[in-house]
């Protein structure tokens, strides 16, 4: 197969891939979710009615601490006087930031490590399945706290270092089984025949051809990174007063639910509710799209 | 078969090691000095001279390591820096409450999963299905403490049905918050799987010959399907067990439940490293062993599995 072939058939698979994808309802509704959020985190400082720092009791007075949702504050105001609305928006740029970060984080090392395990075998795969095996055996979530507590101060970079430090180990999963498949076939022989060195095959050909299930498994990644984070801010470990992160509204909140005052918990959860589905379905929808590919 | 279990035992062992060892990296030698952060800015140089000797930490770091692999042998997971309290002892104390919660959380969403999941496969594209899908992407979707403080405001707060926070001495009512909360998840993951191996297996030819035998249509679906449906649902509640154990943390902090996730999570506002040390461990050789148990309990549902 020479070069203009390969590629024409690459760009028919993908126009087939995205016919498929938009025939399905869920996953062009995830796409759109999706956007939605990372619009509302690109335009946050335009759409917010108001600053999401300001603390309104300083100019407008008690009438406006733990105000009830309204024309005015739509999703209500917090114990000083801010706008929930405004907060929400801007939270969704912390949300997104450490998804992405930390599913990036997650592609450096696992992507790597899992196409040294599938493409040779033998020790190197020993070796990095057992390193897999062993990351798969914590509980995520309280070793990733452990790992972020270690730090007296923790910044947001310590955060998703610490989440894609346990989450690679699904992606160097998928990319280890996607090389163990594609090692032996055909374009694979020849290029080893042509002499090319490893680094060129491993990279330039085997994995162009497995990145599908590895974009997938690292969509489906994003919803449980951000809600790994939420739970973080909620505990107090992640991002600390008074950045406008989900999870910590939700902690600030949780005290007032008691007396009725729900808005401030309540919302902030429907955001990562909805952002968590987003990459849910997109992921979903990736997967159903590349599955034909997938398959062969 | 024994072949098969001892091999997987002896695999077993590189892992724990593994653990057990970027343990002790992670959440010993990275974290400093322990001394000064028992201490603070108060400790004179004789006193923390003192207190390292006492734990241990003026030894060479090879020497430590070996050390706490000893302890570790003999169930010895060390002395909380906040109360001088056995790190064993604590999480013996405290994981009766976790295994309570636990339990009653997986009944729950095996129970509600399963049939939920036979339910929308048999009715598939039915209002039902298409309404226990939605709850349940939504359920895999919500984070954990979110839908346990939704619960609390309705049941609690709200309509006062039920008890607020609380172990409240072990009464049943104080337990059916955490379950549903904790079951969420699970049964929301059951569910999905259920359905999409209902489905696989329905349009098999052997469950048109059952149903061209005249079988009735239950026992179809009961006997001949969900029996060979059961084999990948067993596998996902057996990992859901796991996570499970170690998932309480969050579930526990909401509802000031007694278990090892909040002893967990109390350690980690202290920064008490012993004690975190210790929860981790345990619930890491906790996860490993149920896993082990599940993939050893294959063969028991289906029987084509060969250990070889």
């Amino acid at each position: 197969m020479n070069a203009t072939a390969k590629k024409t058939g690459a760009a028919a698979l993908r126009r087939e891939a995205w016919v498929r994808f938009r025939r399905n309802r869920l996953a062009m509704a995830g796409l759109f979710m999706a956007i939605s959020v990372i619009l509302a985190a690109a335009f946050a400082p335009v759409l917010a009615p108001y600053d999401p720092f300001k603390q309104l009791i300083w100019t407008q007075g008690g009438e406006v601490r733990l105000a009830p949702p309204s024309a005015a504050h739509i999703m209500g105001t917090d114990l000083y006087g801010r706008d929930i609305f405004s907060r929400i928006l801007h939270g969704a740029r912390i949300s997104l930031q450490i998804g992405i970060f930390a599913t990036i984080v997650s592609l450096l090392v696992g992507v790597p490590l899992g196409a040294a395990a599938g493409y040779y075998g033998g020790f190197t795969d020993d070796a990095i399945s057992w390193l897999i095996n062993v990351v798969f055996a914590f509980p995520f979530f309280l070793f990733i706290i452990a790992v972020v507590a270690v730090f007296q101060n923790p910044s947001m970079s310590v955060i998703y270092l610490a989440i894609g430090l346990v989450n690679w180990v699904g992606i160097a999963r998928v990319t280890r089984a996607q090389f163990i498949s594609l090692r032996e076939r055909e374009f694979v022989e020849a290029a080893r025949a042509l002499g090319l060195p490893d680094r060129r095959i491993i990279f330039g050909h085997i994995l162009p051809n497995a990145l599908a299930p590895v974009i997938v498994q690292a969509t489906m990644g994003i919803g449980g990174i951000i809600m790994i984070e939420a739970g973080l801010a909620f505990l107090g470990f992640g991002a600390q007063p008074p950045t406008p992160s989900w999870g910590l509204m939700i902690s600030d909140g949780q005290r007032y639910l008691g007396i009725g005052k729900w808005w401030w918990a309540v919302f902030p959860g429907l955001a990562i509710t909805y952002t968590v589905l987003a990459f849910n379905f997109l992921g979903d929808g990736l997967r159903d799209a590349l599955d034909a590919r997938l398959k062969r | 078969m024994l072949s098969y279990t001892l091999r997987k035992l002896l695999y077993f062992i590189p892992v724990v090691w593994g653990v057990v060892t970027a343990v002790f990296i992670l959440l010993t030698v990275v974290p400093g000095d322990p001394a000064r952060l028992l201490m603070g800015q108060r400790g004179d140089p004789e006193t923390l001279a003192r207190i390292r000797a006492d734990l241990g930490l003026d030894l060479p770091l090879h020497r430590q390591y070996i050390r706490f692999i000893g302890d570790l042998a003999r169930g010895d997971l060390g002395t909380s820096y906040r109360n001088n309290e056995k790190v064993s002892t604590a999480i013996a104390e405290r994981f009766g409450a976790t295994l309570r919660l636990a339990f009653w959380a997986m009944i729950l969403a095996s129970v509600i999963g399963v049939a939920a999941g036979i339910l929308s496969a048999v009715k598939q594209y039915s209002l039902f299905d298409y309404s226990a899908m939605f709850i349940a992407v939504a359920g895999v979707s919500a984070p954990v403490f979110w839908v346990g403080l939704l619960l609390l405001l309705i049941f609690a707060y709200g309509l006062r049905l039920l008890p607020g926070v609380g172990y409240g001495d072990g009464s049943w009512r104080y337990l059916i918050l955490p379950v549903i909360t904790l079951g969420t998840r699970p049964a929301a993951l059951i569910a999905r799987l259920t359905r999409s191996c209902m489905l696989d297996v329905m349009n098999q030819d052997y469950i048109r010959t059952a149903r061209s035998k005249g079988l009735a249509e239950r026992t179809v679906i009961l006997k001949h399907a969900f029996k060979n449906a059961l084999v990948p649902v067993n596998t996902i509640i057996g990992t859901q067990v796991a996570e499970l154990l170690s998932g309480a943390v969050l579930t526990e902090t909401i509802f000031a439940w007694p278990g090892v996730g909040r002893l967990a999570v109390e350690a980690l506002v202290a920064r008490d490293f012993p004690m975190i040390r210790g929860t981790v461990i345990f619930m890491a050789l906790l996860f490993l062993a149920t896993n082990l148990l599940v993939d050893l309990s294959y063969g028991l549902v289906d029987p084509r599995i060969r250990y070889d």
